[in-house]
């Protein structure tokens, strides 16, 4: 744990009224838990008493102060969940980790936790893991779902199992539909664009649906370059305000059907991409992060 | 100025005032446990409850906390504040019975029975200490932790604290473990002792301190 990192958590948060939760939630994204010496820090910068800090840290249930695995398994247990059996799902976790909730493996892998209700009741049982959401799981499932969780979800294409859902986008600048149906991927409209790199121009087509990163393109395109985005109908390039969280190159930002933007990486091979539903990102003018994880 | 009335009485208070300071003031007592004058108020225990508005759509309140108001109608003793004030007091007997502060405001509210299931907590989340703490001793050594049930107080990690000067301010002030009563009736974990002496040690009325003037108790004998 770095003091300095600490300590530039909390200036960015400087002036903002009653920013503790925010400065809490940052340090915990950083390091899976909030470490005893960094609310010290923080107690110490931010002018509060210690004890205040703790009291926050420990009512609210997304902080941990004790370390997590670095894989965060949450199995639902809310009301609709539980009826679908979601304690059988617990149950066989338990056995395939040796956890019980609320503890981690030796080897600092994964940490199981059991939470009352993720707000998706419907595609219940819900496990959430690392961000990931699997919906209707049953106690066979986990098997599957551990090897993935445990690869960091590199997926085979044609797998779909824990994606949820299709998105469309539209170009922010013409309004134009983005999607094109006569090239589908994986059974959905793709997503249609063009690139510029290296004086090299070409189109791009990628999947839909939100979390795969199936793609096809002009040119072989290596990882880790940046490319520009352009909309296939105005040619007007697409930009945004924001770096992304992973990599911190630009992201550039799409118009998010139904209301939103979604924001895309623009990092060959990085594959983040984000949604954010109220059309506004919280923290875009503070610290130029993006910080709204809502799914993926 | 602010006009209210309180038990039929129409007194006139400073604004800004609190019920409770308003009722005391002009004489009519009301029983509190997590207030103290020289602390901010804080509404934990609703001992303080009293009775606010007319009949059909009057509501109890706890007066330590609310802000008196321009023809506001107050009862401090209806049937409903008793009703309310006895279940209160039950239930702090249910959590620490070993409180004299609780056992002698049972016996001062003629509370004989304790009907829940029996616990020993040493703590009734009252916040005085918390408060004591941070306001009076400008420590912030102490404070509340977690949420629902595994709420608590104590120091940040429950280390010595390194800003707590062990002033003993907050052992000082806690109405739960500052003097154990040994209570007469294990079974009922009800002492009453001293309203079953005769004649009675505390009276229903007219004895505002509630706290035992007698020291030690001569009915309990606790110091
Ligand atoms: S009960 Fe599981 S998501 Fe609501
Ligand atoms: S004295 Fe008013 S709530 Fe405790």
């Amino acid at each position: 744990m770095s003091p300095e990192y600490i300590k530039e958590i909390v200036s960015n948060h400087k002036g903002e009224l009653g920013a503790l939760i925010s400065i809490l939630e940052d340090i915990q994204d950083r390091y899976h838990y909030l470490p005893e010496e960094a609310l010290r820090i923080v107690a110490g910068e931010t002018g509060r008493s210690l004890v205040d800090i703790y009291g926050v840290a420990t009512f609210y249930k997304a902080f941990s102060l004790k370390p997590r695995g670095k894989h965060h398994i949450s199995v639902c247990m809310g009301t609709a969940c539980h009826v679908r059996s979601a304690p059988g799902i617990v149950d066989e976790f338990t056995l395939q980790l040796g956890l019980r909730p609320g503890e981690t493996t030796q080897d600092g892998e994964f940490t199981l936790e059991t939470v009352n209700c993720l707000g998706t009741c419907a595609l219940g049982p819900i496990v959430l893991a690392d961000g990931h959401y699997f919906s209707n799981v049953k106690r066979q499932d986990v098997k599957k779902i551990l090897p993935k969780i445990k690869s960091g979800f590199v997926e085979e294409p044609g797998d779909r199992e824990d994606r949820l859902f299709p998105v469309e986008v539209y170009c922010p600048h013409c309004n134009h539909s983005l999607m094109d149906e006569q090239n589908p991927i994986e059974d959905y409209p793709a997503i249609s664009l063009g690139y510029s790199f290296n004086e090299m121009r070409g189109w791009v087509r990628m999947s839909s649906l939100y979390g795969s990163h199936c793609l096809e393109s002009e040119h072989p395109i290596a990882a880790d370059t940046t490319v520009k985005l352009f909309c296939p109908q105005c040619h007007a390039e697409l930009v945004g305000k924001t770096a992304c969280f992973d990599c911190g190159s630009p992201m550039v930002k799409l118009g998010f059907l139904g209301g939103g933007s979604l924001l895309m990486c623009t990092l060959w091979g990085c594959n983040n991409s984000e949604i954010s539903l109220n059309g506004h990102h919280r923290r875009d003018e503070h610290t130029g992060e993006s910080r709204e994880h809502i799914l993926g | 100025m602010v006009t209210l009335t309180i038990n039929g009485l129409k007194v006139r208070v400073e604004e800004g005032m609190t019920i409770l300071e308003a009722a005391r003031f002009v004489g009519f007592p009301i029983p509190t446990l997590c207030h103290n004058d020289g602390l901010s108020p804080y509404g934990a225990c609703r001992l303080c409850v009293v009775e606010i508005g007319q009949e059909p759509k009057s509501k109890l309140v706890s007066s330590c906390t609310y802000p008196v108001e321009e023809g506001l109608t107050v009862r401090t003793a209806s049937q409903r504040v008793l009703k309310a004030r006895g279940m209160i007091i039950e239930l702090l007997l249910a959590s620490c019975p070993q409180s004299k502060t609780i056992q002698d405001l049972a016996s001062a509210h003629g509370v004989h029975q304790q009907r829940f299931k029996q616990e020993y907590e040493d703590c009734i989340l009252c916040g005085l200490c918390v408060r004591t703490c941070s306001e009076q001793m400008m420590a912030h050594a102490i404070g509340f932790r977690g949420r629902g049930e595994n709420r608590s107080i104590g120091t940040p990690f429950d280390i010595s604290s390194d800003v707590c000067r062990l002033c003993g301010g907050c052992m000082y002030i806690c109405p739960a473990c500052q003097l154990r009563c040994t209570y007469n009736q294990p079974q009922h974990a009800i002492c009453n002792a001293c309203a079953n002496l005769r004649p009675p040690c505390i009276e229903k009325e007219g004895y505002n301190n509630l706290m035992c003037y007698m020291e030690p108790c001569v009915a309990c004998e606790i110091k």
